[in-house]
């Protein structure tokens, strides 16, 4: 073909009394002396010069106007304001903080629930949409259409409302705390939240975390050890086992070598509120029911979808050979089915996180919400928006590049 | 449904990068061209602004817009009312979207200086206070140690609650509800121990409770919020049309002229009067609009007196008294600079 196309530009050229110029340009190619338009290689990089200097041109120009226009209106720039006082008080936080706090510690704050809030409904929703999702490709009727029920009606009523709905059920049906329904000794459900009993703080506390990372450590290098083992000897190990023995076990003989500290945290009606135990509350429940149960559909049609991506025949082949059920899913199904699983996966991780920002309609101060309240009381909206995009942004290309990773690592690895 | 917030302050910032770097025309001259007035309001609190039945804007802030269109264009009713949160509303003006904030706004320094924003004449005087279910028993806002408090984010309100519990050394846990409805519904449902707002407009949401009588206000008073209409700085001509026109309605009122008299007044032989009225010209062109610009409030929408009767007096729902809202000469705070 391209010798074809050469042969009719040699005519075309010919006819337009080209011919010279071509024959010219045909010795440079062929010397290697071409001259830089022609060059593709220099093209492109003097493309990509001219479109960078336009986008730092329109940067320059948007920043400059921006700020000549705030000047104008003698409305503050800059971020300075992050080491002022805050002078608000923030209902729930991870870290401590008070309304003497400066601005930047109350957006730590902010973020640190939104992360809370993501974190917990990411895994919730991963669990949840894989047993819908399961539950229907089930041959058992009634459960495949409950499944096809959940995921059609909660797929279409918008997330905002199904937060709204929560949260009324919430504070509408629950009694004050002076009336709290105490369901189990301990355990406190109210219309300010729901307050249970924890352990109370004892130093053994760290060394059984500390004996549940090790646990893990372990684990780690004895599940390579087995492979490895396995693929020179033959031997299989009863890995998973010996693995719930560890993770289990290490804090409980930690627990025990402490003289089994019992001692409880009770939650106590004391003045308007319960005080001592944990109490969760009920703008947190809802934001996270809301998001799990929305999100959780929409996860349960990517886990069918991926499944169903497997042939039949790759079952049935894997069953021909000999291959026991367990070894079935985790050595063929599993593999295929995650590489069509993840990237869609990933995608509705990332809408869980940005959809936790509808918070400010509830009233979880996550980080929307604290920075509004930041932009208001400052004054300062472009700087607040532009936080508010960053921070966004990196908790999503945080939450892509360790999906893109993982995501490698289950990919069918063609030898 | 304008909920989603981060979607809405970004559009406002985006404004605020894109509004060319020309020099706009005058306030003035934009809204005459427009045809129209827009003003922010709150639309959620009654007796202030808030749409009635039948979809009408009514209010004391919903007045003073009117009163600004009156004087503008000649007819109260060339107003917009766009429903803004305490959130929303600053950047709302700060970006050119209103023309004016009738938004029971407070006064205070960092949004005069740092917001670029000028507060006119003072159309009500309120303070913070605090609203409690009568069963819970409590008498005085110092007994609220460990209370659950309902607030509006991103208002004074806000800041001086934490004040207010930080001074008093108290325990409190606020919840935060942007949508004013929102968040008196959640207070109402026994959410919150405690609802904190402006005097005002605890009386309003009272009004609108299922059984007003079950709560009551607390003594406390922690704050002065001095509410007035807002405009942005660099436009001394728009602040000078608004803030005369709130004292054009105080001084009506002080001088007796009220939507019914008005018409008689206009034969007055009162030389002061007769400037105030435009019968003697010169007031109404030294703010670039017509002579008849106080007649015209004063007849469309009454004196600063019959506002206040009108939307939260003491035949209202809300039934407050004058008190600091009174004229100067009945030991109230609304006096008015000379018409002269």
């Amino acid at each position: 073909m391209p010798e074809r196309l050469f042969r009719a530009l040699e005519v075309v050229a010919g006819d337009l009394g080209l011919q010279k110029g071509y024959d010219r340009f045909m010795d440079n190619t062929l010397t290697g002396k071409v001259p830089f338009w022609l060059d593709p290689k220099k093209r492109a990089i003097i493309f990509q010069v001219v479109v960078f200097a336009m986008v730092g041109v329109l940067a320059y120009y948007l920043v400059s106007n921006t700020l000549l226009n705030l000047k104008k209106q003698s409305i503050a720039t800059g971020f300075s304001f992050l080491h002022k006082e805050s002078a608000f008080e923030i209902g729930e936080s991870l870290i401590s903080y008070s309304a003497a706090s400066s601005y930047g510690r109350a957006l730590i704050v902010g973020a640190l629930n939104t992360l809370k809030v993501a974190f917990i409904g990411v895994v919730f929703t991963i669990i949840l949409g894989t047993i819908v999702g399961v539950a229907r490709l089930s041959s058992n009727w009634l459960v495949s259409k409950l499944a096809a029920i959940y995921i059609e009606v909660m797929q279409d009523i918008p997330v905002l409302l199904q937060l709204f709905f929560w949260y009324a059920i919430f504070y509408e049906t629950l009694p004050s705390p002076r009336q709290a329904l105490c369901p189990v000794n301990g355990l406190y459900l109210c219309n300010r939240g729901v307050a249970f009993t924890i352990p109370e703080t004892h130093p053994a506390h760290k060394y059984m975390v500390l004996a549940l990372l090790v646990g893990c450590g372990v684990v780690y290098l004895l599940r390579r050890w087995a492979r490895k083992r396995q693929e020179t000897t033959g031997k299989v190990f009863p890995v998973f086992r010996v693995s719930i023995g560890l993770i289990i076990g290490l804090p409980l003989v930690t627990w025990l070598a402490f003289g089994t500290p019992m001692k409880m945290d009770i939650p106590k009606l004391v003045g308007f509120n319960f005080k001592g135990g944990m109490t969760v509350s009920p703008e947190f429940i809802a934001l996270l029911l809301g998001l799990i149960l929305y999100t959780a559909a929409f996860v349960a049609e990517v886990v069918r979808a991926g499944i169903q991506s497997v042939s039949k025949g790759q079952r049935e082949a894997a069953m021909s050979i000999g291959l026991r059920p367990p070894f079935v899913l985790n050595l063929v199904i599993l593999p295929q089915a995650l590489r069509v699983i993840i990237p869609p996966l990933t995608s509705q991780m990332l809408n869980l996180t940005k959809n936790s920002s509808l918070a400010v309609a509830i009233g979880y101060p996550d980080f929307v919400s604290v920075a509004n309240t930041t932009i208001n009381q400052t004054g300062q909206a472009v700087e607040g928006v532009a936080l508010i995009m960053t921070v966004y942004l990196i908790f999503s290309l945080s939450t892509s590049a360790f999906m893109n990773w993982y995501n490698k690592r289950v990919a069918l690895v063609e030898r | 449904m304008k909920l989603f917030k981060l979607c809405a302050v970004a559009m406002v910032a985006a404004a605020l990068v894109a509004t060319s770097g020309v020099a706009a025309a005058g306030t003035l001259q934009e809204v005459r061209e427009r045809g129209v007035l827009i003003v922010g309001v709150n639309g959620g609190v009654f007796g202030f602004s808030m749409p009635d039945k039948k979809g009408v804007w009514k209010g004391l802030d919903v007045d003073t817009a009117k009163a600004i269109a009156a004087a503008v264009f000649g007819d109260a009713n060339k107003v917009k009312f766009v429903a803004l949160t305490a959130v929303q509303r600053l950047p709302a003006l700060q970006s050119k979207e209103i023309d004016v904030l009738c938004r029971n706004t407070t006064q205070t320094l960092t949004r005069e200086t740092v917001n670029g924003l000028n507060f006119c004449h003072v159309n009500y005087y309120d303070g913070q206070g605090f609203m409690v279910p009568k069963k819970l028993g409590v008498k005085s806002a110092k007994e609220l140690e460990g209370a659950t408090v309902c607030v509006l984010p991103g208002t004074t309100t806000e800041m001086n609650a934490a004040d207010f519990f930080r001074k008093n050394r108290m325990q409190w846990k606020p919840v935060v509800i942007e949508q004013t409805p929102e968040l008196s519904k959640a207070f109402f449902a026994g959410r919150c121990d405690c609802l904190t707002s402006d005097a005002s407009q605890l009386a309003s949401h009272r009004s609108v409770a299922l059984n007003p009588d079950d709560y009551v206000l607390l003594p406390e008073i922690i704050s002065k919020e001095p509410l007035a209409p807002v405009v942005r700085h660099g436009d001394d001509q728009w602040y000078d049309i608004v803030n005369w026109t709130v004292m054009a309605l105080i001084e009506a009122e002080e001088r007796g002229i009220t939507s019914k008299t008005v018409d008689k007044m206009l034969k007055s032989k009162d030389p002061q009067v007769q400037r105030f009225l435009g019968v003697t010209p010169g007031m109404g062109k030294a703010l670039g609009l017509d002579e008849k610009w106080a007649y015209n409030i004063i007849k469309q929408v009454g004196n600063y007196g019959e506002i206040f009767e009108r939307n939260v007096g003491l035949d209202t729902p809300l039934k407050l008294e004058r008190g600091l809202n009174d004229l100067w000469t009945r030991g109230g705070l609304m006096y008015s600079a000379a018409f002269r």
